[in-house]
């Protein structure tokens, strides 16, 4: 397998997890703010770094504005229809290491949603389309799962998409967790009930939170969920562990094992053996923070180690 | 307009269907039309799905289209295409004999049958690749010779194509969906197989490697996917199971190519390259060329990696060599041509350019470098303006044009909007050579789609037809068991060269 074959699978893993992550995460500012009877839009741009170029985009700021920014607007990277058009160019380049399965879930994926955005914005269901991203994207990554031979470049993928997903996931926590509760006392009491329910739907867990723990929503134990949870398929250890698997696979492949292969073991067992009341000690805010940027360097040292760049 | 044009369904004698065509009759008279509608709407939103597309050059949004698929197969019969098949065994032989000549000691032109600046001053020659020992002496290895038929008997050449043809993929995709379709057509006449043809690829790579290992890595070089023909080069490499590579995936070191994998560095004795020369290495061609590979063609003139096809084969395709392929045949095979060449006037030929002028309304004119349909004139359906205006160019440069009469291309029933209709049509079978020639039953098929074009290239709005070979007494008729099998060993039997 070429190199470039491993980048493409690992960037057509990346984007469409970013794809799914923004797709969700619509959905539960949309809820959001239909219960709560507001407009909140403050902070949900800012998960992907782009409060910014939201702000300057659209001063208003509306949910409406928000959704055209996070969806349909190519000119932002992180955009549903970005992420999808980039992880289509890595699968159309990579044509021949990919199942029919595959290509013809993102192909059919990309077509839907660029004939959506040619159909006039004023009358345009986004709700549905961001529902058949969601669906879609689900669909694709299922593809993957049942059709593509268990290779290098399976572990390629798995790799792009579970560091990203944990990077999404940390994210989310992250600025939601700031938004929502000054540094310092945990005031679990006065916290709005709907806003911790919107960061566990924008991991889909809301009724995993209630499986698990059979009590009123507790923001120490939303963030134990999302990040040390390895049964939660989106919890950033979860996430970590099967980046960890993915690269022990490559290595056993290959024969060799590198800097990038310490690092994925080291930030694995970091997660796996931290506890939620020491994190909430140290804070939270640091903890997220130093993991998202191994995150980065990670992916950094497999970029060097695989002689992907 | 050209004369009557032969219809190879209903041109039997006395206006009957044609013996091949008589399963195909039946069916399209038992087929309402609506069926037919709906069956090339399923074909179209298949091609699409599977993103089998085609991006003609200078479409304004680099677009992604589909090349339209004609359900209605056409159909050759064994014996016609044993004519076929020994005659362009006949002419790549030739052609090839003719390459490793052109790029050593040039005998034919010392023979005075081919004048040296015709392969000296030829735009396509290559310098750079004169005096190798290529293996197996062979550098055309894979050719897409284009046929026209204009009756019963009468088949002709109508250009070489020895660089880089492509086209196959369809041949191998149209198959696939004609037998998805039209099962029941399919299973009531023999048809010989296609589907072998990226196996015979790949052998015929392998056996032209410098180096004696008994798998030589093997890659598939691309210009990226913005080239139109994209699809078709990850389509085959797929089907080969080999790399396609780019050239930023290639690396020259100390002489040896070796592709980049995350296992590390790894050594690439044969390339297939679907990359025009003057691109394949910025040291030695075009150095502001990305797609190519910087030092590759030192490798290949060190006998370390070879490349497929081979550099400067365009002094053997062009428009004005063309007109010798006859001789050349007689000169290196000693045998008369069994595929004719069409009539053709030269434009460096003061007689024959006198000629040219005067006939431009009858004539079809083309640049001696010129592909994909472009830069012609078609006489006949060509306004007086249109006319004056090529004879401006014409006489500008004259060495520049060849001229041939129009021919009346056969034509097959084809599915257009108003229904069934007689379309003309093309046939580019593709020729493999290597340890010995290989030739898959049939080729490309391109129809005209516009009642009355005799353009049927893609990138002018062409569109394909599986072509059926029948076996040997499968006349349109179910053949008996075990027959397609037996049909099929002979038609792979093959010519050393």
């Amino acid at each position: 397998m070429l190199s470039s074959t491993a980048k493409n699978l690992y960037w057509m893993g990346r984007y469409l997890q970013r794809a799914k992550t923004v797709a969700r995460l619509i959905e539960a500012t949309q809820r959001m703010a239909l219960q709560s009877g507001g407009e909140t839009t403050t902070g949900v741009a800012a998960i992907f770094g782009l409060d910014e170029d939201f702000r300057k985009k659209h001063p208003q700021g509306t949910l409406a504005d928000l959704i055209d920014f996070l969806a349909l607007d190519d000119s932002n990277p992180s955009s549903i229809v970005s992420s999808i058009g980039a992880a289509r160019m890595n699968a159309r380049e990579e044509r021949n290491n990919i199942t029919v399965d595959v290509w013809e879930s993102l192909n059919g994926l990309w077509l839907e949603l660029s004939g959506r955005l040619r159909e006039n914005r004023a009358t345009l269901d986004r709700g549905a389309l961001i529902e058949a991203a969601k669906k879609q994207a689900v669909m694709i990554f299922g593809a993957a799962q049942v059709t593509l031979l268990r290779d290098e470049a399976y572990n390629f993928l798995q790799v792009g998409a579970f560091l990203e997903r944990a990077d999404n996931t940390a994210r989310v926590l992250d600025v939601k967790f700031h938004l929502l509760r000054p540094e310092g006392e945990p005031h679990a009491r006065e916290l709005d009930y709907y806003a911790w329910t919107e960061v566990l739907a924008c991991i889909g867990a809301v009724r995993t939170y209630r499986r698990i723990y059979r009590t009123g929503l507790d923001p120490m134990k939303v963030a134990e969920l999302m990040l040390l949870r390895r049964d939660v398929p989106r919890s950033v250890h979860h996430c970590l562990w099967i980046v960890d698997l993915n690269m022990r696979e490559l290595a056993e492949a290959y024969g060799a094992r590198g800097e990038a292969d310490r690092m994925a073991g080291e930030l694995h067992a970091r997660l796996r053996y931290a506890r939620i009341d020491r994190i909430f000690n140290v804070g939270l805010g640091r903890f997220i923070g130093d993991v998202q940027g191994d995150i980065a360097a990670l992916s950094d040292e497999i970029g060097r180690q695989f002689l992907l760049d | 307009m050209a004369p009557q044009a032969f219809d190879e369904m209903r041109s039997g004698a006395d206006g009957a269907i044609r013996t091949p065509y008589r399963g195909v009759a039946r069916w399209l008279e038992r087929t309402s039309p609506e069926r037919l509608a709906a069956t090339r709407r399923d074909v179209d939103a298949f091609y699409r799905r599977q993103g089998i597309t085609f991006g003609a050059y200078g479409a304004a949004d680099g677009a992604e289209t589909t090349i339209p698929f004609d359900i209605i197969p056409r159909v050759i019969a064994w014996d016609e295409w044993e004519f076929l098949r020994k005659g362009l065994v006949q002419r790549v032989t030739a052609l090839n004999a003719f390459l490793a000549d052109a790029y050593s000691t040039r005998e034919i032109c010392r023979a005075g049958i081919v004048p040296e600046e015709q392969v000296l001053l030829n735009a396509e020659f290559v310098a750079m690749a004169q005096g190798l020992a290529l293996p197996r002496g062979v550098h055309a290895h894979i050719a897409g010779i284009d046929l026209v038929r204009v009756g019963e008997k009468d088949f002709y050449v109508l250009e070489d194509n020895v660089r880089t043809p492509s086209g196959v993929s369809y041949v191998l995709e149209n198959r696939e969906v004609m037998m998805r379709l039209a099962p029941e057509l399919f299973s009531a006449m023999s048809v010989l197989p296609v589907a072998n043809y990226t196996e015979e690829l790949l052998a015929t790579l392998r056996s032209v490697s410098f180096s004696d290992d008994a798998e030589p890595n093997v890659v598939l070089l691309t210009p990226g996917h913005y080239n139109s023909a994209y699809f078709e080069h990850a389509f085959l490499a797929d089907e080969m199971g080999i790399e396609l590579v780019k050239g930023s995936d290639l690396f020259v070191d100390e002489g040896r190519v070796y592709m980049r994998t995350p296992r590390g560095p790894q050594r690439v004795d044969v390339i297939y390259r679907r990359l025009d020369d003057s691109f394949l290495d910025p040291l030695a061609m075009r150095a502001d060329s990305w797609l190519g590979v910087a030092g590759l063609l030192g490798s290949l003139r060190s006998g370390r990696v070879n490349i497929v096809n081979a550099l400067g084969n365009g002094v053997a395709d062009d428009k004005s060599t063309y007109t010798y392929v006859p001789e050349m045949i007689r000169f290196y095979l000693g045998e008369e041509p069994i595929l004719a060449n069409v009539p053709t006037f030269r434009g460096d030929r003061p007689d024959e350019f006198k000629y040219m002028l005067d006939r431009l309304p009858e004539l079809v004119v083309k640049e001696v470098h010129g592909s994909g349909g472009k830069g012609m004139l078609v006489g006949p359906t060509s306004s007086q303006s249109e006319i004056a205006e090529f004879a401006a160019l014409l006489r500008a440069r004259p060495g520049n044009y060849i001229a041939q009469p129009t021919l009346a291309l056969s034509t097959c029933p084809t599915f257009v909007n108003q229904g069934v209709a007689p379309r003309h049509v093309d046939l580019r079978p593709f020729v493999l050579s290597g340890k010995e020639i290989t030739i898959v039953p049939g080729g490309l098929t391109r129809v005209a789609l516009k009642e009355g074009s005799l353009v049927v290239n893609s990138s002018q709005g062409g569109g394909t037809k599986d072509t059926w070979v029948l076996a040997p007494n499968g006349a349109g008729a179910p053949a008996p068991n075990g027959a397609p099998d037996k049909a099929m060993a002979q038609t792979q039997g093959s010519t050393a060269s």
